[in-house]
């Protein structure tokens, strides 16, 4: 044990001078997303610029890292120096003056961001933080089946015609499902889609005084058109499908068409991974004749806590990994398809880009029409496409996320389902003190 | 024969570890206890105030408390009755003389070192899956329609994980206690004509009383408290078909970050687990006697 | 006659043996072969079994990614330290628990168990809080200080069932000889205990090797075990199945050859006085 510690304490020694020699260490929190992961393989190129700066990555599965990001900010345990933080956080954070804001020179070229990304991560004209990269929804089909079932995807579909193409496409015997669309319970997970979905179905998640709408008509009319189009034309275990398990089924050749984050685009059209690659078409998400679409908003974002002795080090690596150099890094390593895509728009423009990424022209439309400060048909008073940005909103979206994967595996109706959403969320917001 | 002295020596080497338990004990209790009479949102600093039992209120009137009561009992309750069980035929089976009975031992006990995040995770995306897994691809060779495990049967499924990691455990002490059975008295009774139930029932199983005792009593203890089995396969779903109240608690402290209800569940956590080994106390504690 | 009988009697036992000894193992061989695989493979159905390309890259990219090694190194240290720390404190209280016991003992070994049932996460924030204000957020002797903690319950108790199988005769006897306390404990009861001591350690190792939840919330980088490494790998976008596979396999290959090859000693004092 002695032992141990003397050499522990050497080793230390050892550390700590080689830190005061030498460089200031950056711990960054991210996510472990594939452009994340390239980040950090790039990370090199970053520290030879700034040699007196060292990065440290703390990369960990979305859910895991929400806690422990959360966790460390809400009690002050500064840990870390760079969080990768979602478009629903920041608005939140921000207003508790958790997050350091952040300031640009003029090459970096703020401007440059898609307005509908900026805006969300921007709290009295502050920007809190810089997104990474920024998706919407939208759907992706095969256009060899869709050929067989002598269907044509307009560019903006509407749900019925979702509907008939999928009945189209479904040929259960060949394992071929008509429509994959998220089941699996979570405010990120069923409930992105669903709170999209509900948004073009002329839903809403709260009413300006702030009561849960679950027991109306429209959100009854979005939950049993989507409990029927997946039990009738979905995958088996679809209640426990998230994006990850839609894209496996997706990349088999097992679904015909799937709504979903506009970056899986460049997973399916990759050969190596999959086995449709060519075979893949992209269209808006779908409407209802509304006036609303049913795509959602969404960006991972890096940013600065409060509190974190090296601001200046840390806003050089933000404004570094969020550059358009990062972008032609990225490019010229490992080609441009693999840029991280939805911040820029320089890089829609780029004409090398719409080479390589033939669904950028989609993207960056899907992207342009999510409005989050006005997401439903319905005046509401909350911030956010597929979340409502309130500190309740995660434990709130989740319990209901349950109630609407158990209406989709069967073992509650509808009607239950919503009922149950209804009594919980207006329980939360009670306690919130959101209403009396 | 304890003297004063060694007694008195005995209680200094016990407060060692007494003091370290009590200090675990006492220390993040009393915060919780405090704790759960606050309204204390870790995402909204400044609100923290006084609120009396609102906290443990809004807990138990919460729907899902109730359902999660059954689940933990149904899932502690499940896993005991496959291990125990199944522990007993496999001590029985490997007591046997087999070829390569030393091998099929470790395969048989390797489940046991497997972290129980990975065990969820291969046996939910590996095994478990409706298209891709394993089990759905022998059901429709079989010309069966693959069973979608975790929707349709999610507190079963995430038992039989849960079991799959406990079993060797269970088969160990089980296995260790039939050997130390004395032979001469199974072979008397098969000289007078006992038949394989009739020995197993008289004489094995009363011979195993006191290891399966300790092997309920451990795994009562773990599988109170099961967590990532279900935070990986299931996310407590669909509907609160697979929360337990561990699950619900986590729900309160790391997705509303009310460390307020988080604290009232874990207090009443606690109040039902010694309630439950009080219980388990009174109906096998006489077998701890030694 | 009666040898055919039993080679009969054999054959069958070794048949159905070794089916539920793979059947039982099948998981951990699935995985195995799936860390080989490319990840096209392996979500390919029919599924291959063993004829399909294998390849190293999955344990390349995955040692290259997060560092193997030290996060090995860290899961070593704080499930030795812990266990270490855990003993130290537990021989003597389950001694004397064992060998002068008094009314109170099976309830404050009662009291102790029931510790362990209090769900981890009811008393995150006070752990946190409390790991914030002493500086042991990420460190490997904050780990160690939880982790034993934890097992210090069940330590103890395993010790004290096995120190009452002792027969207290030989004490007194050692005690008639005047040894000390502490020569009573190393010379006369230390080697009959070291079975019981060998099996609570490997218990223990274990057990801490595979606490997921303290592990992977109190640390960030200089402590993060191989727990946190596999959150690194569990669903990330993409496909993920071979590279959390080769991920996984690491995370278990050290304790899973520890325990077999220590599964002799780690079933000798597994019996909790079970054996009379």
């Amino acid at each position: 044990m002695t032992h141990s510690k003397t050499i522990g304490l050497a080793f230390g020694a050892l550390l700590a001078s080689t830190a005061l020699a030498g460089a200031e260490t950056l711990t960054i929190a991210t996510v472990n997303n594939g452009d994340m992961i390239r980040m950090q393989k790039l990370t090199g190129a970053f520290t030879e610029a700034n040699p007196d700066i060292d990065v440290e990555w703390v990369t960990m599965e979305e859910n895991v890292l929400r806690q422990k990001v959360t966790t460390d900010i809400a009690t002050k345990g500064g840990q870390y120096d760079i969080m990768t933080i979602g478009t629903y956080e920041v608005p939140i954070w921000s207003k508790q003056g958790w997050l350091v804001p952040l300031e640009f020179d003029d090459s970096y070229d703020v401007d440059d961001l898609l307005p509908a990304i900026r805006d969300g991560l921007t709290t009295d004209g502050e920007l809190y933080a810089a997104p990474f990269y920024g998706e919407s929804s939208m759907v992706m089909y095969r256009t060899d089946l869709m050929e067989e079932a002598g269907l044509e995807m307009p560019d903006a579909p509407t749900w019925d015609f979702i509907k008939q193409a999928a009945e189209a496409m479904t040929d259960k015997e060949n394992e071929v499902y008509g429509i994959c669309l998220r089941g699996k319970a979570g405010w990120g997970e069923n409930m992105a889609f669903l709170s999209a979905m509900a948004n073009s179905y002329g839903a809403r998640w709260f009413d300006e005084e702030w009561n849960p709408q679950f027991d109306g008509e429209a959100w009854k009319a979005t939950l049993t058109d989507y409990v029927d189009l997946m039990q009738n034309y979905g995958p088996p275990g679809a209640s426990s499908n998230g994006f990850n398990e839609n894209l496996a089924l997706f990349q088999t050749g097992k679904c015909g068409m799937w709504i979903d984050a506009t970056v899986a685009a460049s997973f399916v059209t990759n050969p190596d991974e999959s086995q449709v690659a060519d075979k893949v078409g992209f269209a808006l998400a779908p409407d209802k004749g509304l006036g609303k679409r049913s795509n959602w908003l969404w960006a991972w974002n890096l940013g600065i806590p409060a509190g974190s002795a090296k601001t200046e080090a840390a806003q050089k690596f933000i404004a570094w990994a969020t550059s358009k150099d990062y972008a032609e890094l990225v490019a010229s390593e490992e080609g441009w398809a693999n840029v991280p895509p939805g911040t820029r728009k320089s890089l829609y423009e780029n004409p090398e880009y719409q080479e390589a990424a033939p669904f950028a022209e989609m993207t960056l439309e899907s992207i342009n029409a999510a409005d989050p400060t006005n997401p439903a048909v319905d005046p509401v008073p909350y911030v956010g496409v597929q979340f409502v940005a309130i500190p309740e909103f995660q434990g709130i979206g989740t319990a209901v996320g349950q109630q609407f994967s158990a209406a989709l595996a069967g073992s509650v109706s509808v009607d239950q389902a919503l009922q149950t959403s209804q009594m919980l969320t207006q329980r939360e917001m009670m306690k919130g003190g959101y209403i009396k | 024969m304890a003297t004063l002295h060694t007694r008195s020596s005995a209680r200094l080497m016990l407060t060692p570890s007494v003091i370290l338990l009590l200090c675990w004990m006492i220390v993040p209790l009393a915060m919780t206890l405090y704790f759960s009479f606050l309204r204390y949102n870790l995402l909204m600093p400044g609100t923290e105030e006084w609120i009396g039992f609102l906290n443990y209120q809004f807990f138990v009137e919460d729907p899902a408390f109730w359902a999660s009561l059954i689940n933990t009992l149904l899932l502690v309750g499940g896993t005991l009755l496959i291990t125990v069980v199944g522990g007993t035929f496999l001590a029985i089976l490997l007591d046997q003389p087999f070829f390569g009975q030393g091998i099929v031992r470790l395969l048989v006990i390797a489940p046991f070192f497997v972290m129980p995040t990975v065990s969820a995770l291969v046996w939910k995306n590996m095994l478990m899956h409706p298209v891709n897994g394993l089990f759905a691809w022998v059901a429709r060779a079989f010309g069966a329609q693959p069973v979608d495990w975790l929707a349709e049967v999610p507190l079963l499924s995430v038992t039989i994980i849960v079991s799959w990691a406990w079993l060797p455990f269970a088969t160990l002490i089980i296995l260790t206690a039939l050997q130390s059975l004395d032979q001469d008295q199974k072979e008397a009774a098969e000289m007078d004509g006992a038949g394989i139930f009739s020995i197993f029932w008289h004489i094995t199983l009363p011979h195993l009383a006191r290891a399966l005792t300790v092997v309920v009593l451990i795994e009562t203890i773990f599988l109170l408290s099961v967590f990532a089995e279900i935070f990986v396969t299931t996310n407590g779903g669909p509907g609160t078909e697979s929360t337990n109240l561990t699950y619900l608690i986590y729900m309160q402290a790391l997705l509303f970050y009310d460390a307020g209800a988080a604290s009232a569940g874990g207090v009443i956590a606690i109040i039902l687990a010694n309630i439950v080994a009080i219980f388990l106390i009174r109906m096998i504690g006489k077998n701890l006697e030694a | 006659m009666a040898r055919t009988v039993t080679t009969n009697r054999k054959l069958v036992f070794t048949v159905i043996g070794w089916a539920i000894g793979l059947t039982l193992f099948f998981p951990i061989l699935w995985t195995f072969l799936t860390s080989f695989k490319t990840e096209g493979e392996a979500i390919a159905t029919p599924p291959s079994f063993l004829f399909f390309d294998w390849t190293l890259e999955n344990y390349l990219t995955v040692n290259d990614r997060s560092d193997y090694f030290r996060h090995a190194i860290n899961s070593v240290v704080i499930s030795l330290g812990s266990t270490a720390l855990g003993l130290l404190v537990a021989i003597p209280a389950a001694w004397s628990m064992a060998f002068t016991p008094t009314k109170r003992t099976k309830d404050i070994l009662m009291w102790m168990l029931s510790t362990k049932m209090l769900p981890a996460v009811g008393v995150l924030v006070p752990i946190t809080l409390i790991f914030r204000d002493t500086g042991l957020m990420d460190t490997r002797t904050g780990l160690v200080i939880v982790l034993m903690l934890m097992n210090l319950p069940i330590i103890v108790w395993m010790l004290f069932t096995y120190f009452k199988e002792i027969p207290g005769e030989i004490l007194e006897a050692a005690r008639m000889d005047g040894a000390t306390l502490g020569k009573e404990i190393i010379y006369v009861l230390a080697p009959m205990a070291v079975p019981g001591i060998a099996s609570t350690l490997l218990l223990n190792i274990i057990l801490a090797w595979n606490e997921a939840f303290w592990t992977v919330l109190l640390t960030t980088n200089n402590a993060a075990p191989l727990t946190a490494m596999i959150a690194q790998y569990s669903s990330p976008e993409g496909l993920f199945w071979s590279k959390l596979s080769a991920a996984s396999m690491l995370a278990i290959a050290p304790i899973l050859v520890m325990g077999w090859f220590s599964q002799k000693q780690l079933v000798r004092g597994l019996t909790f006085g079970a054996v009379k």
